[in-house]
């Protein structure tokens, strides 16, 4: 492989995240994806509209986001009372038990990050689809990365099914209108970040000259 | 392999280069000593390596190995149904969907809470290990063992959650009640600082004992 060696930065080549083996970033066709050939972590992707795709997943998430929040999850009765519950009651049930440090946590994993990653996502997509450069692009990408592990709302629907299950032995359980919002919003934010195609995401702010 | 190129062993550290953290730009050792350690596309601090990658892996290791005994210990709720409470702790709960005949559930919950602590902190452990030892033996296997560890360790929140939902829907005074117990912070905390020591360790030093002694690179 040549390389300059007085390169000051370059996108011609980048370097294995996992194992830092230099590769040369060719072009590839939309749908494919690229893998180090040393330890085979994923290094780029490129999927046709990349960008104008993980906006509208991002929009129809940040929609069905609001409706998660705005219905109960699950309906719970025992003898004549009902009780249901919202996304925000669990960490609000924590706080209120004295367990604030779980309910920090929770609230963070199940409500916080979920929803600034697709605030964060929709305030850096849409001004590049009208064509204007997004207000704080360098905070907004790092922002991307950093909250993506503490989202957990696909861990979280798991916690509703075994809640579901072992409240079945005792009484009669319901689904509420909200859990099927919620589960779309995982589908839509996983779909986000799988057709979002970084390379063409930094392509498109260059042509802005950002 | 697509897009990848076939040959060479040449590193991002070989040619006096680092790859940034966020968005991946190499960026060469002279231009950081000429315009500053920052990642000139995305902002973020320039590293050759994870800092203290080492130290901080196995501080948190260390202190979730110590956290995992509470966690298991301690119940991690209570359910008073028509006044009688029953107490569960981690593995409690596994054995009450199992003897439920939730055959399915169990396992899932057996894996998350139980099989995946105990997995990450013994991978983490044996990874941090060989790269202090410097072993060479099967590095891309390790690497896998890594993207592995890092991939499932969120899932063990699944329990955290649930006892969320419990605890907010079953509050029926007189008929049921669900109140959380002190190992769900202790588990929780496990779960947390696992996930940081995935984080600070960084999967390149398990590549940097490969080819010294040899002139590749």
């Amino acid at each position: 492989m040549r390389i300059d060696r007085h390169f000051t930065y370059t996108e011609s080549h980048m370097a294995c995240p996992e194992c830092d083996l230099l590769h040369l970033v060719s072009d590839i066709r939309e749908g494919e994806q690229g893998h180090c050939i040393r330890c085979g972590a994923l290094l780029f992707v490129r999927h046709r509209n990349s960008l104008d795709r993980a906006l509208a997943f991002s929009l129809t998430g940040l929609s069905f986001f609001i409706l998660a929040n705005l219905f109960p999850l699950l309906t719970f009765e025992m003898e004549g009372q009902t009780e249901s519950n919202r996304l925000i009651d669990g960490a609000i049930a924590f706080w209120q038990a004295g367990y604030w440090e779980l309910g920090i946590a929770v609230f963070i994993f199940s409500v916080f990050a979920p929803l600034a990653v697709l605030l964060v996502l929709v305030t850096l997509l849409l001004p590049l689809r009208l064509g204007r450069a997004p207000l704080f692009v360098k905070l907004q990408i790092r922002l991307l990365v950093f909250l993506k592990p503490w989202a957990m709302s696909e861990i979280f629907i798991l916690g509703i099914i075994v809640a579901f299950v072992k409240l079945q032995d005792f009484a009669d359980v319901g689904i509420g209108l909200s859990l099927f919002a919620f589960i779309l919003m995982v589908i839509a934010t996983v779909m986000a970040y799988l057709t979002l195609d970084t390379r063409a995401l930094w392509a498109r702010l260059e042509e802005l000259a950002v | 392999m697509n897009g990848a190129q076939q040959q060479a062993r040449l590193t991002a550290a070989s040619i006096e280069a680092v790859s940034c953290h966020i968005c991946n730009l190499l960026v060469s050792d002279s231009y950081r000593r000429r315009h500053g350690n920052i990642c000139p596309r995305c902002g973020t601090a320039l590293h050759r390596r994870k800092p203290d990658s080492m130290s901080r892996t196995w501080a948190l290791l260390i202190a979730a190995a110590i956290l995992y005994v509470p966690a298991n210990v301690y119940p991690i709720l209570t359910v008073v149904s028509f006044g009688q409470p029953t107490t569960s702790t981690i593995i409690g709960g596994v054995i009450e969907l199992a003897a439920g005949g939730q055959w399915v559930i169990a396992a899932v919950v057996f894996i998350a809470s139980v099989f995946v602590p105990i997995f990450k902190i013994l991978a983490l452990l044996f990874l941090a290990l060989s790269v202090q030892l410097k072993w060479q033996a099967r590095p891309r296997a390790r690497t896998l063992l890594y993207r592995f560890t890092e991939f499932i360790g969120r899932w063990s929140m699944i329990d955290i959650f649930m006892i969320s939902i419990l605890i907010a829907l079953v509050k029926l005074q007189a008929l049921a009640t669900v109140t959380a117990g002190p190992g769900a912070i202790a588990f929780a905390a496990v779960v947390i600082i696992t996930m940081f020591a995935a984080m600070t360790f960084d999967p390149r030093l398990i590549w940097d004992t490969e080819g010294m002694g040899d002139d590749g690179g």
